[in-house]
């Protein structure tokens, strides 16, 4: 609060009903980084269905066609579940897809 | 109505008691109970508002040609606004839920364990003109049977509650020392087997302490009240035996075997002030220093006006300038983060952490009932075997819980219309309901002879309050528990 501040526990109470009426959405910004984009380690602690920004915060690279989704999973994440293996199994599985934008289609399909 | 003029109606103060302490300005938010301190920006909000009628936007408009940036002024507003402080008829506020009163589980029986007392007080409620109970063809002792009945009726009437208390009172307590003893055990048996747990206290005047009782009292924690008026002179006033001896060189020595022996429970000492006995930093320093006592709390005699020992209204004030007196030391420790033994500071100050915010003045009808010999049941003990107050009988029904309703109906602070006003209800509530039998011979009055010491009082436990938050926070953390 900026007018006054809670000096006892009730006052703190009446501060949590305020703010719980005032208070907005943090999504993926942060007022504490003076209206930057706040950019959350790893999608999971995002509660947004997909990416609503690229790896670099923009919005150049979203997520079109689909398949950069698979990318930023499994390379700006590291979590790799949810792409083909590719160390052991499925090393080639983007071999022809040299820009995901472009060369989407050239992903292969890999049968488990 | 539309929305155009909703919005521009002009802001007005709600209720709250503004204070100033340590250089800063506080707001005692009411009926919440909120302490707030005010940052510059809501300080001069809140003058303005108290200066004349603003709308939303002539309010930017002046804090704005104070130098304030106009988003830091609307979200002052509207959090001044949706805390309470200021209101307008086009604004919101957040709904107060409603507590319900009915199906209160009990938490404390004070047992009456005797009518009889070896002392004659000359200011005892019990037995003094201002005397409410009529013990005729009672009987002078509870028995077992009564006691087991009240501890039965206490763990079923508590309902979900993990613990519950058991106050033995009287007369003096210690007469019926057997009774207490077969009680206690009772008690922690009956409780265990419920999974409950139970803590005991009791008030004496200290005359038979020896040291078998005192030893049966620290192995079962028992917390003590002992009531005592001061040094030899003072006390001796108005604790006198039956024969007009005075009490205390009987009392003292036995009072510093108990602080020796007894050490797994408060033991406190309770001073009844009366028109003679008013010396309130003299009374305290004899029973901390020169008796021993750790807690000293004060409480003035209930009487009728027409009483000799009846405490006017100027006598009143000089009380105050003693509490006022004791209150700026126990500052002083609190700021040094050291236990100050003035009681009625402590427990104001505990009330103000909580943001305590009442609908009854105190736990009588509610979560505590009296016990009287014969098994009556009361308000208190105060109205133990009265006429007035009866809350049924343990073997005939037990708890007349039509009686308690309709008590706690009738005696909510929202009936007392007198009340309404006044900023310090938060705390009182009207006051005690034996107090206002004594005066206006009616419970539900609001005690207004006190009401100037009650608002005196409390703004000075606000102001101390205040500066010992902004001082020594961490002292406060010793009120969270409960």
């Amino acid at each position: 609060m900026n007018s006054m501040r809670p000096m006892n526990r009730k006052a703190r109470k009446v501060e949590d009903a305020v703010s719980a009426m005032t208070g907005d959405v943090h999504a993926l910004q942060d007022k504490k980084n003076n209206g930057k984009v706040y950019y959350p380690m790893g999608c999971t602690l995002n509660f947004t269905p997909g990416w609503e920004v690229d790896v670099s915060g923009g919005t150049a690279g979203l997520c079109q066609p689909v398949e950069r989704d698979l990318f930023d999973c499994y390379l700006g994440c590291g979590w790799p579940a949810q792409v083909p293996d590719h160390l052991n199994n499925a090393p080639n599985w983007t071999d022809k897809c040299a820009s995901a934008a472009n060369d989407w289609r050239n992903v292969d399909i890999v049968f488990p | 109505m539309t929305g155009a003029v909703l919005t521009e109606s002009p802001y007005r103060l709600r209720e709250y008691h503004a204070f100033d302490s340590g250089g800063t300005q506080f707001l005692y938010l009411v009926p919440s109970g909120a302490i707030f301190a005010l940052n510059e920006i809501g300080r001069e909000i809140v003058e303005c508002v108290g200066e004349e009628d603003r709308t939303r936007e002539e309010l930017v408009a002046t804090l704005g040609e104070r130098g304030y940036a106009e988003e830091d002024i609307e979200v002052a507003l509207t959090e001044l606004e949706q805390s309470d402080v200021i209101f307008s008829r086009g604004g919101t506020f957040i709904e107060k839920p409603k507590v319900p009163t009915r199906s209160f589980p009990l938490q404390r029986v004070v047992l009456h364990v005797t009518n009889q007392c070896n002392l004659a007080c000359g200011y005892c409620y019990e037995y003094s003109g201002d005397k409410i109970s009529e013990t005729q063809g009672k009987p002078k002792n509870m028995d077992a049977s009564v006691a087991e009945a009240a501890i039965d009726m206490l763990i079923k009437e508590s309902a979900e509650r993990p613990s519950v208390h058991v106050t033995f009172f009287g007369g003096e307590t210690l007469l019926n020392f057997p009774l207490l003893r077969h009680t206690v055990g009772y008690a922690k048996t009956k409780c265990a087997e419920v999974g409950k747990s139970v803590e005991f206290s009791l008030t004496t005047n200290a005359t038979l302490l020896n040291e078998e009782n005192v030893e049966f009292l620290a192995e079962h924690r028992v917390g003590i009240t002992v009531s005592i008026d001061g040094d030899r002179e003072l006390n001796d006033k108005m604790r006198i035996f039956h024969d007009g001896r005075g009490s205390y060189d009987v009392i003292v020595p036995k009072i510093k075997m108990l602080l020796e022996r007894h050490r797994t429970n408060s033991i406190g000492a309770r001073v009844t002030l009366s028109a003679g006995v008013l010396q309130v930093r003299k009374i305290y320093q004899h029973l901390t220093q020169e008796v021993g006592f750790k807690a000293v709390g004060f409480s003035p005699a209930t009487a009728n006006p027409e009483r000799l020992y009846h405490i006017g209204v100027q006598k009143m004030s000089s009380i105050l300038g003693g509490f006022e007196d004791l209150a700026w030391e126990y500052r002083d420790w609190a700021v040094a983060g050291k236990q100050h033994g003035f009681t009625n500071a402590n427990d104001t100050l505990k009330d103000l952490h909580s943001g305590i915010s009442k609908a009854y003045p105190c736990g009588a009808g509610l979560g505590l009932l009296g016990v009287g010999t014969a098994g009556d049941l009361s308000l208190c003990h105060r109205f133990v075997d009265s006429p007035v107050g009866k809350m049924g009988h343990l073997q005939q029904g037990g708890v007349d819980h039509a009686a308690r309703n309709n008590f706690l109906e009738t005696h909510n602070l929202s009936s007392r219309y007198d009340c309404h006003t006044c900023w310090a209800r938060p705390v009182c509530a009207g006051g005690c309901y034996h107090e206002a039998f004594v005066h206006y011979g009616d419970t539900s009055a609001a005690n207004l002879h006190y009401c100037d010491w009650i608002r005196g009082w409390n703004d000075l436990c606000l102001r101390i309050y205040g500066e010992i938050s902004l001082q020594n926070p961490s002292f406060l953390d010793r009120f969270s528990d409960n």
